[in-house]
């Protein structure tokens, strides 16, 4: 495997492992509070949806011309991964407050208790409705990052296996101390996914649109690391400028 | 129409998320990359540079609404 196939599997995992813990997360709070029968019907029916989504768009991708893909696919990573990055600069300059899985449990788990099901061994609309949303709009990022990653690489199967690692990884571990995984570093892993995804947006963007880059496909590493480093730089310049801001303040 | 409007709103939530001037950054850079490419130049800086000023621009409204310089 190359290191563009490792980069692919890296990204996807990652992406697929942050979405999974806050999925993990929700699915947890109303299993517990309300009834774990519906709420796993609920996380069935979701991926199952995500699964066809893959299966119905992977194809019609993969068969868009090169240069069209580079430029949409790049686009979209863009757009996507300065969302990731923005938040992860906010969050670790402290503009933003940080992820706190223990707490998301406590507030889902507090909400499905104030309503409680009419009769304990019905069908639970709410718990079912609760988890299907939950696992479907956090798989709904890796998705798009498994088809987006996959497509450009021509290798949709090993972007999926990146996320079905990540996502049977974080399962069993969770199954296994059967509690929110707060001590997964979020942050850090959405700092790291964000700087991946815009990189190679700019790489994949701008090919695209008709550039060659300089050093061709060794480009992409030095723009990874320049991203990074202006990421960090950006983070540490701001939680100055906050902490400052609060001296003169007090 | 709800349901419609509603899928819409989650769309632009989903990819354009929380600042839409980073989107418009985005958009903005690729194309002048893809006219500048066309006239027989390879700006390959393009992209960052328009990136890079997205970001930053997002990010220092964020400071200034909180009472930043």
């Amino acid at each position: 495997m190359n290191a563009s196939a490792w980069g692919l599997l890296l990204s996807s995992f990652l992406a697929s492992a942050v979405e999974t813990v806050e999925a993990f997360t929700i699915v947890l709070a109303v299993g517990i509070t309300r009834d774990w029968k519906s709420t796993l019907l609920g996380v069935l029916a979701a991926l199952g949806v995500l699964a066809a989504l893959v299966a119905l768009l992977g194809p019609g991708l993969v068969a868009i011309p090169i240069n069209v893909l580079r430029l949409v696919v790049g686009a979209l990573l863009l757009v996507f991964g300065l969302q990731w990055l923005r938040k992860a600069i906010l969050r670790a300059s402290g503009y933003k407050a940080m992820h706190d899985e223990v707490a998301i449990f406590a507030r889902e788990a507090a909400e499905a208790r104030e309503n409680p099901p009419a009769d304990p061994s019905a069908f639970d609309q709410y718990a079912f409705s609760l988890s299907f949303k939950g696992v479907f709009l956090e798989g709904l990022e890796v998705v798009f990052v498994v088809l987006t990653f996959g497509a450009i690489h021509g290798n949709i199967p090993l972007a999926a296996l990146g996320a079905a690692i990540a996502v049977g990884l974080v399962v069993i571990v969770g199954l296994a101390v059967r509690a929110p995984l707060s001590k997964v570093p979020e942050n850090t892993v959405k700092f790291t996914v964000g700087i991946m995804l815009t990189s190679f947006g700019i790489f994949w963007g701008a090919e695209g649109a008709g550039v060659t880059w300089p050093g061709n496909d060794a480009a992409l590493l030095a723009i990874v690391v320049v991203t990074a480093l202006g990421a960090l730089a950006s983070a540490a310049a701001m939680k100055r400028e906050r902490e400052h801001g609060l001296a003169v303040a007090a | 129409m709800n349901a419609i409007k509603s899928f819409a709103a989650f769309l632009y939530d989903f990819i354009v998320g929380d600042d839409w001037r980073m989107s418009l950054a985005v958009v903005l850079g690729l194309a002048a990359t893809a006219l500048a490419v066309h006239s027989g130049f390879n700006p390959w800086w393009l992209v960052p540079l328009f990136v890079a000023g997205g970001l930053g621009i997002s990010l220092r409204r964020v400071v200034r609404k909180n009472g930043g310089s």
